[in-house]
C-alpha cells in the first residue's frame, strides 16, 4: 500500500519552512513523525501535494524548562517525553500519559506536537493539554501566534492553525505551588485508541484549597473536551472524597460518549466517573507529596 | 529522488518516489526481503528495522526520510558466520512458529538489549507490546530473548 504522489522538501532552517508554507500551504502537510500521517496517505484518507518534512530542522527536539513553562519542542517524541527527568519532575500528567501513547515503535517516531496538531479526536495528547492548560506556539511568515489550547482544536482533524503556520512548540504552565495530575487511559490493547481517557490537573495554594483545576476527556466526544463544569466545582474549594465525586459526576455529564465496539455510551460514562475521582485523588497525593 | 542509507554496515543508494515506504525501498530496490509486510496499516510491527539502532516501523516511514541514516535488518544480526545471541536464543527456545514476525521481534529485542542488558520479563513484554505474533508464540519469545540476555552476556 503507498500513497498518491506528492512533492517532497526536505527544509534545514524554520525560515524556509515557512517560505514553503507561505507559497504551498493550502496543498501542503508537515511531515513530522508521520505516524498517524503516512497510515492516512496510505489509506487515501488525505492526499496532500507536497510535504514539507521537517526532521532535518534544528532546535526543535528539546523539553525546556524555561519562564515557568515546559516548552515542547515540535520534533520532541513520546519517548522523549517517557525519558524526560524534567517531565517526570514537574508535569505528572505528561509523564503519565507518555507511555501510554500507541505502541513502543510509534513512540520512537512520532511527536507530541504533531498528535495535537493533527487534532485526531481519539487523541490522548490534546485532553493532557487541555487539562494542563497548554499553550501551542504557531509560526508564519507573518509571526508568532500564541494559542490557547482551549481555542486550538475546533473539530475532529480540525484546527486553529493556519495553513501557513508551522507549530514550533506546545507550552506547559509549570505548576503554581503544590501541583499534581495524571492521565487514565482504557484500552483493549497496546496500539489502540483510548475507550476513554480522562487527564486531571490540580494545582494547591499554601493553605492546600485548589487554585487551579483541568479536567479533559478523551473518546467521549466528537473531540478532545474540557469538564468545565467539574473544573469550576473544584476552584476554591478544599480537596476531599465528596468534592471529587461531585466534579466525576459533572465531568460524566459533559462526556457524550456513543455505543461502538469499544464499549456502550453508559459504560464508558461510567468509566469517565471513575477514573475523574481516581485522577484527582491521584492529582492530589502528587500535590500533597 | 536518490536515496543513500548504510544497510547493515554497507552503503546502499536508490532511485526512489518521495512516496516509496522504506519496507518497499528494502525489499524490492535492495532485494533484503527479510523484512517483512504484514499488516500495512501500522498495527503489527512485522516491518521493523532499526533506524540508527531505534526500531521503526519501515512501513510508517518514507525512504526518502532515511536518507544518509543507519538501517539495520535482520540481515544485519549475524556477525563474521556467527549467529546472534538473539537468533541463537530464538533457536534454542523455540521462539519461532511460522517465523512470520521473527525478523522484528529479534530486532526489537537487539534493541532492547543494547540498552538493557539485564531486562526483567516485564520490560521484555512491553518493550515487544508494539509487535504481534500471529501464532501467539509470545511465550518462547520471551524465553528466547532471556536466554540471549543471560547467555549473550556470557559469551
Amino acid at each position: 500500500m503507498y500513497p498518491p504522489r506528492f512533492d517532497y522538501v526536505a527544509p534545514t532552517t524554520v525560515d524556509e519552512v515557512l517560505a514553503v508554507l507561505a507559497e504551498r500551504g493550502d496543498e501542503a502537510k508537515v511531515l513530522a513523525g508521520g505516524q498517524s500521517l503516512i497510515p492516512m496517505m496510505k489509506l487515501r484518507f488525505t492526499f496532500p501535494e507536497l510535504l514539507v518534512d521537517v526532521n532535518g530542522l534544528p532546535g526543535l527536539d528539546a523539553i525546556d524548562d524555561a519562564d515557568g513553562h515546559l516548552r515542547v519542542g515540535a520534533l520532541v517524541r513520546h519517548n522523549d517525553v517517557v525519558a524526560s527527568d524534567v517531565v517526570s519532575r514537574t508535569n505528572h500528567t505528561m509523564a503519565a500519559a507518555a507511555p501510554w501513547i500507541s505502541d513502543p515503535l510509534v513512540r520512537n517516531l512520532g511527536t507530541v506536537c504533531g498528535s495535537v496538531a493533527h487534532a485526531d479526536p481519539l487523541g490522548d495528547w490534546a485532553s493532557v493539554m487541555l487539562a494542563c492548560g497548554a499553550d501551542v506556539v504557531a509560526r508564519s511568515q507573518a509571526g508568532e501566534r500564541v494559542i490557547p489550547m482551549a481555542d486550538f482544536i475546533s473539530g475532529p482533524f480540525t484546527t486553529a492553525l493556519e495553513p501557513t503556520e508551522l507549530v514550533t512548540e506546545v507550552r506547559v504552565p509549570k505548576y503554581a505551588g503544590r501541583g499534581g495530575g495524571t492521565y487514565l487511559k482504557l484500552e483493549r490493547k497496546v496500539g489502540d485508541y483510548a475507550t476513554v481517557g480522562v487527564a486531571t490537573h490540580l494545582d494547591l495554594d499554601g493553605g492546600g484549597a485548589i487554585t487551579n483545576a483541568g479536567i479533559a476527556l478523551t473518546s467521549v466526544a466528537p473531540n478532545n473536551i474540557k469538564a468545565v463544569e467539574a473544573e469550576q466545582a473544584l476552584v476554591g474549594e478544599s480537596p476531599s472524597d465528596a468534592l471529587f465525586a461531585e466534579a466525576a459526576e459533572l465531568a460524566a455529564g459533559a462526556a457524550e460518549p456513543k455505543d461502538d465496539v469499544r464499549g456502550s455510551a453508559e459504560y464508558k460514562r461510567n468509566v469517565v466517573r471513575v477514573f475523574t475521582r481516581r485522577g484527582l485523588t491521584t492529582a492530589l497525593e502528587h500535590a500533597q507529596g | 529522488m536518490n536515496v543513500t542509507v548504510t544497510v547493515n554496515g554497507v552503503e546502499r543508494s536508490g532511485d526512489v518516489e518521495p512516496r516509496t515506504l522504506l519496507v518497499h525501498f528494502l525489499r524490492t530496490t535492495l532485494e533484503l526481503t527479510g523484512t517483512h509486510v504484514g499488516c500495512d496499516t501500522s498495527n503489527c510491527g512485522a516491518c521493523t528495522v532499526l533506524l540508527d539502532g531505534m526500531p521503526v516501523k519501515s512501513c510508517t516511514l518514507f525512504a526518502v526520510q532515511a536518507d544518509g541514516r543507519s538501517i539495520t535488518t535482520v540481515e544485519g544480526l549475524k556477525q563474521d558466520g556467527q549467529l546472534d545471541p538473539i537468533q541463537q536464543g530464538f533457536k534454542e527456545m523455540h521462539g519461532l512458529q511460522c517465523g512470520f514476525c521473527t525478523p522484528a521481534m529479534m530486532l526489537v529485542s537487539k534493541a532492547l538489549l543494547e540498552r538493557n542488558p539485564d531486562p526483567s520479563e516485564d520490560d521484555i513484554r512491553w518493550e515487544l507490546s508494539g509487535n504481534l505474533c500471529r501464532c501467539t508464540g509470545y511465550v518462547n519469545i520471551v524465553k528466547a530473548i532471556q536466554w540471549a540476555a543471560k547467555e549473550g552476556a556470557t559469551a
